[in-house]
């Protein structure tokens, strides 16, 4: 009944349970993977950490089936394999958890637990033999409901233990987590180390993905630092601490520009005692002078999107203000931030900044249309020449206002977005992962954009998850961790490692 | 433009087919209704299409219509008032359904398909219940009023140009200036395109979407007027049943995207003229009406299935071009 076999033969007892040889991966224009390698034995918990983008996701994603290898060995047990499905890999008995849950919300527990592997009697379900079993399957990971209870009612951390549950419960011998406790309470946590414990002692083997380095110092018996796509080092148990962790992930020399601080004068922009949705309880304060530009840096899912969505107005607020150049600016109304010369350059651009199906002109002139209108009408050649102009200011390339925005690079609808906001000459532009997806060359030019803005007086703030691009363009850096800002960094005291450090919840003092 | 070639097409095909199959399909009379009646749905195509460009939908256009001719003409003649404020009551009438709709899409999040297919079921109920479902007329007595829907502006041998068709001139102006000149019709076709990133932009809008289903519910009030005016005899359970329909399939023949952001006016026109076309080929040559339905029902899948088809072949051959640049770049 048993889904772990004790033994099975000779091979499997000293080999791997699960190991990857120099595995590569490419994505069109990124190597998101270069060689990297890695083992699991039966019986371990092995942590897989690195930076934002440092190729974590990607190899999970090559190891659970989501997405195969362009080259390297793939072994389970010994034995290469070929794993270019979901359904391979867990026919090998590895099971994705992923960050966002996957389990259908309007079933219950039970119907999760089988979902794809149904007991069944004829064609009719065997919902007897489904509660039965799947009881059995909850013990195991120690959650105490019925199987009857719909998904929908239980807390993100119950519904990752029934996603355990679901993996062990199809026989899973090896079980990635990714993120596992970013949404869980602390009574979860345990919760959720003492399952992982308990897999640990059956064999199976855990791959724990986190941010959390105080997490993996707790619970790792092995860690893995991936940087930049590459293997960056490893530690064994008595190895593991917080600063050794920090020093492989960051790893290359530091690099600093020296220069001095921009920015200067009463703020500008002066945000006191946010809260937002995501953290309820947290209270986030900043100002920023004009001409300054303000980098906040911190792990995914560290609030800083949520910090200038709410700034911008786009997601009510739990409590605080923002002022601009003194003047209260009402929230959860972009129309009253943009009137009160906010702009903000989003994440999402495909869905948030551009108009894919409309023309590049149109999408430069969208913010800005309702100023230059008279009596509501659109003055067309007005349009066509502001267009005109701010399309050869940004160098957006082709230069052909008519064609859609959809045909264009990233980095090139990245400067459409850019451009919209000039167009209303914004004092405090925000920009979230300004330089994501964008090619280097319009990487570069987005940098120049940014600096001549401030150089011009308009304050800047930035979202970045790339240590890289916070080095160079900050002048000050704020550090989010867990909703609030942990740490404030000034050019002089600007380090990948002192980022590292506040994002990952390490001590406040180096 | 390019886009309106194809259904445009399809239009002087099906007339020239007609006429060369029966020449009455080109007298003076059978055009002249056939402008009519394509002007009068022509009106509340308009609206249609101003709800389908925000990406949503509008089933109670015949309902609308129902309700607003019903009431008319019982306030005219039942309840003896006065044509002032009897077209005064029924336009604000329709205007307030658009307002409810609006407000129910924008404010309580509620899905238009869900509100305007209560909006169907709702005034026409109303309609029956206010008229006792008795048939209304205006008799004699308006000829004046009915001169909007069957007067006519002789040109010469016998064809004049009906009413209706300087109504729908002016009204697809207006829209065409509102949708292709003003910020608002910038906003709303953005809108359409891409909501999160219109918000993004400061764009208001909610109170756009209300506008549009403002525009959409008057519009079938002034249908409504004009159906009934012209009908003279008018049932409260069903004057202008199936209309919205016959609207909406306007819209997208004419190239509106039931997923927003897409249409021009002039297309809608010429949609609805397709759709008259069809409606008046079939009787002319003698098919059975009781095919009708399942003939025009025939022709705009086809239609939208060919658009559909050169859509992807034309993104293929893009496709194709992009590869083979890249490969030499």
């Amino acid at each position: 009944m048993s889904p772990y076999p004790s033994s099975n033969g000779t091979a499997s007892s000293v080999a791997p349970l699960l190991e990857v040889r120099r595995i590569s991966k490419r994505f069109p224009g990124v190597h998101a993977l270069k060689e990297v390698s890695l083992r699991l034995h039966a019986g371990e918990v092995l942590a897989v950490i690195g930076e934002n983008g440092a190729g974590k996701s990607t190899l999970m994603k090559i190891l659970a089936g989501v997405q195969e290898a362009d080259s390297g060995e793939f072994l389970v047990e010994g034995r290469p394999e070929r794993v270019d499905s979901v359904r391979t890999a867990s026919r090998l008995g590895i099971a994705l958890i992923h960050q966002e849950l996957s389990l259908a919300d309007n079933l219950d527990v039970g119907s999760n637990l089988f979902l794809g592997r149904e007991p069944r009697r004829g064609v009719f379900l065997d919902r007897a033999r489904q509660n039965r079993e799947a009881a059995e399957a909850l013990a195991r990971v120690g959650l105490d409901c019925s199987p009857e209870t719909p998904i929908a009612l239980l807390s993100q951390g119950r519904q990752q233990l029934v996603e355990i549950a679901r993996a062990v419960n199809s026989g899973a011998r090896v079980i990635i987590m990714d993120e596992p406790t970013s949404s869980l309470s602390q009574g979860e946590t345990d919760r959720l180390y003492s399952v992982v414990r308990d897999l640990k002692s059956r064999g199976v083997g855990v791959i724990y993905i986190s941010h959390r380095l105080g997490e993996v110092t707790t619970l790792a018996d092995r860690v893995t630092v991936l940087r930049d796509g590459q293997n960056a080092g490893e530690l064994a148990r008595g190895g593991i601490n917080h600063d050794a962790m920090v020093r492989l992930m960051v790893g290359r020399d530091l690099v600093r520009h020296h220069r001095p601080a921009r920015g200067q004068g009463e703020p500008v922009l002066d945000v006191r005692s946010l809260r937002t949705l995501a953290h309820p309880g947290r209270e986030v304060s900043f100002s920023v002078a004009p001409g300054e530009i303000v980098g906040i840096a911190g792990l995914v899912g560290a609030g800083r999107t949520e910090v200038l969505r709410a700034v911008f107005g786009i997601d009510a607020v739990v409590g605080g203000e923002i002022r601009v150049a003194g003047t209260r600016v009402p929230t959860a109304s972009p129309r009253e931030a943009i009137e009160h010369g906010l702009a903000l350059v989003p994440e999402d651009r495909k869905h948030q900044g551009v108009f894919l199906e409309m023309a590049v002109g149109a999408n430069t002139t969208l913010a800005s249309l309702g100023h230059r209108a008279r009596w509501g009408f659109i003055r067309g050649n007005t349009e066509r020449q502001r267009a005109a102009e701010l399309i050869a200011q940004l160098d957006v390339r082709p230069p052909n206002p008519d064609q859609t925005a959809q045909f264009l690079s990233g980095g090139n609808q990245q400067k459409v977005v850019l451009a919209k906001w000039l167009a209303l000459k914004p004092r405090v532009l925000l920009l979230d992962e300004p330089t994501r997806g964008v090619d280097v060359g319009a990487k570069q030019e987005i940098y120049r954009l940014m600096e001549e803005l401030a150089e011009r007086g308009v304050a800047i703030v930035f979202v970045s998850s790339e240590l890289e691009e916070i080095l160079r363009m900050s002048d000050r850096t704020l550090v989010m961790h867990e909703g609030r800002i942990s740490g404030t960094l000034s050019r002089e005291e600007l380090s990948e490692e002192a980022v590292m450090h506040l994002a990952t919840g390490g001590p406040a003092t180096r | 433009m390019k886009k309106l070639l194809g259904i445009f097409g399809l239009l002087v095909a099906v007339f020239a087919l007609t006429s060369i199959a029966n020449p009455q399909f080109v007298s003076a009379y059978n055009l002249q209704n056939l402008i009519r009646w394509t002007s009068l749905f022509g009106i509340i195509s308009i609206g249609a299409a101003f709800v389908i460009i925000t990406g949503g939908i509008d089933l109670s256009i015949g309902s609308t219509i129902g309700l607003v001719g019903s009431m008319m003409a019982w306030l005219l003649t039942q309840k003896g008032w006065g044509v002032g404020p009897t077209l005064a009551a029924v336009m604000l009438c329709s205007l307030a359904i658009g307002l409810a709709h609006g407000l129910l899409i924008t404010k309580m999040r509620l899905q238009p398909f869900v509100v305007t297919l209560c909006g169907l079921l709702l005034y026409r109920g109303i309609a029956r219940f206010l008229t006792d479902d008795q048939s209304q007329g205006f008799g004699n007595s308006h000829d004046t009023l009915r001169q909007l829907a069957i007067g006519k502006l002789p040109i010469s041998g016998g064809f004049a140009l009906p009413a209706p068709l300087f109504i729908l001139l002016g009204i697809a102006a207006l829209a065409a200036v509102f949708l292709n000149l003003t910020v608002a019709g910038r906003h709303l076709l953005a809108l359409g395109r891409n909501e999160t990133a219109a918000r993004f932009s400061g764009i208001r809008t909610d109170t756009l979407k209300i506008v549009a289903y403002v525009l959409c519910s008057g519009l079938a009030g002034v249908g409504g007027i004009l159906f009934s005016l012209d009908l003279n005899s008018i049932q409260p359970s069903g004057l202008g049943e199936f209309y919205e329909l016959y609207a909406i399939a306007a819209a997208v023949l004419g190239g509106c995207s039931l997923r927003g952001g897409e249409g021009t006016i002039t297309g809608v026109i010429i949609g609805t003229a397709v759709m008259r076309v069809l409606y008046n080929a079939i009787n002319i040559l003698g098919i059975p009406t009781h095919l009708e339905f399942a003939i025009i029902g025939a022709v705009i899948l086809a239609g939208v299935m060919t658009d559909e088809w050169v859509k992807r072949f034309a993104a293929r051959r893009r496709a194709a071009r992009e590869r083979a640049e890249g490969a030499t770049a």
